[in-house]
């Protein structure tokens, strides 16, 4: 859909689009939520330990037995598909699992999510408190420009920067900038309008923990010297974070902007059972924003509630891409398109 | 300070391990009970972002924001980590004839 042309928007959340955004009523609003008796959501809302120590431990063996393999294996060609793993078990799987325990809805256990939270933030290359707070400004404003921090593919669409994401090429540098700004005791004008004081002193200690340990691996890789060492911790990131992309641009990539009505900003596709695990769920973005209190697996579940209130779900990533991939095209040039969402009859948006 | 007790709901209004919302002119509360039959009150809206807790989880003695997963311990008001970082208020819950009273301030 096309709209009047839009002059050029500051995504940045300390410039003139967040007063704007401010005074058009779309920052820490009232989103639209589908109808759902209270009981059955108390019982979608039900946490358990079981699923996810389940998935977690296989996570952990996959990563381990991929690690391991890739090791022994290292200096032939047999180390490349163990590290096509490997990369893909700590750069891209760990996006879902630091997301799901950021919420604290992975296990019933608490600490088990925080413990979780923490391994995952450092795998996916996030400092856990600030991301944290960004996570959760990114559920108050979904895709607010000048509120939401994490929008993925601003407009006018570039597609090199989205290429640079399937290899972090741009995020990773920008977040070790970040990372540190942070060891020096500095946030970023933006950090400061969304981490409160409080938090400050825990992002600054997390950011010389993460360094030391990058610090001690570059230090292995030149004592050893071989890149092995980077191939564990810090590579990853870069060869491995393509899948986290190619599930993540789903999300709300070419979708509208500004609305309060997750119907219409997030995508939610059928993915098979091995997808399903390895982003743990999230391809039902559309439940997971409107009630983020419904662990991941539950998610189904509220699907099947929400079904007859939500716009049709994608029958899988090739359709969701065939959606995705010529609107960030017609993006490049037209800064006003987005693909709107047809949503069923009993659809009331508060506002578009 | 009798006068400050104001009558909420039925008891049996409150299911066991949840919550409601009770509205007393521009003020909101939230009303919990616990699985032994317990009742709490604390203020309605969570400290971080004004969300109406009433539809959130409760978990034993914790209540989950519906919005961002805050988590209190409505017994007490305290905030359980981050993003939930400033207690709650609580009110003082009596059952009587059936109802549940809350002491205003």
């Amino acid at each position: 859909m096309t709209t009047a042309p839009l002059p050029k928007r500051d995504y940045s959340i300390t410039g003139p689009e967040t007063k704007l955004a401010e005074e058009r009523g779309l920052a820490d609003a009232q989103w639209y939520a589908s109808e759902i008796p209270r009981q059955r959501m108390r019982e979608l809302m039900q946490r358990r330990d079981g699923p996810a120590l389940f998935h977690t431990i296989l996570w952990f063996a996959l990563l381990t037995g991929s690690g391991v393999l890739g090791y022994i294996k290292w200096g032939t060609w047999w180390a490349l598909p163990c590290f096509l793993v490997y990369g893909v078990i700590y750069a891209s799987s760990s996006d879902s699992r630091w997301h799901e325990n950021m919420h604290r809805t992975a296990f019933k256990t608490v600490w088990l999510n925080d413990v979780i939270y923490e391994i995952a933030s450092f795998m996916v290359f996030r400092e856990s408190v600030s991301w944290r707070w960004s996570h959760t400004r990114h559920h108050t404003d979904t895709i607010i420009v000048g509120r939401d921090p994490e929008i993925a593919v601003p407009r006018p669409a570039s597609l090199w920067n989205v290429f640079l994401a399937f290899f972090s090429l741009k995020s990773a540098p920008k977040e070790f900038v970040r990372m540190l700004k942070h060891c020096f005791g500095h946030m970023t004008p933006a950090e400061l309008t969304y981490i409160p004081e409080s938090e400050h002193h825990q992002v600054y200690r997390n950011a010389r923990i993460y360094v030391l340990i990058y610090a001690s691996v570059v230090g292995a890789a030149i004592y050893t010297q071989s890149i092995l060492p980077l191939m564990y911790i810090g590579l990853p990131t870069l060869y491995g974070s393509w899948l986290m992309v190619v599930f993540g641009l789903t999300q709300h990539a070419g979708l509208a902007e500004d609305v309060l009505d997750h119907r219409l900003n997030c995508r939610t596709v059928y993915m098979n059972p091995i997808f399903r695990y390895l982003y743990l769920e999230m391809n039902y973005h559309v439940e997971h924003h409107m009630f983020p209190m419904v662990p991941y697996h539950a998610l189904g579940k509220l699907h099947q509630e929400l079904k007859a209130d939500m716009p049709k779900p994608y029958s899988g990533l090739w359709e969701a891409y065939r959606e995705i991939v010529p609107a960030l095209f017609k993006q490049v040039k037209d800064p006003a398109y987005f693909v709107k969402r047809e949503l069923p009859p009993t659809a009331k948006p508060l506002l578009t | 300070m009798s006068e400050n007790w104001i009558e909420t709901c039925a008891a049996g209004v409150v299911e066991r391990e949840d919550v409601i919302r009770f509205d007393q002119g521009e003020r909101t509360f939230a009303i919990y009970r616990t699985a032994d039959d317990q009742y709490f009150a604390t203020e309605g809206l969570c400290t971080h972002r004004k969300v109406h807790l009433s539809g959130g989880f409760v978990l034993g003695r914790i209540i989950e924001c519906p919005k961002h997963n805050g988590r209190f311990d409505f017994t007490t008001g305290q905030a359980q980590g981050a993003p939930a970082c400033v207690d709650l208020k609580t009110y003082p819950v009596k059952l009587e004839s059936g109802k549940v009273w809350l002491r205003l301030d």
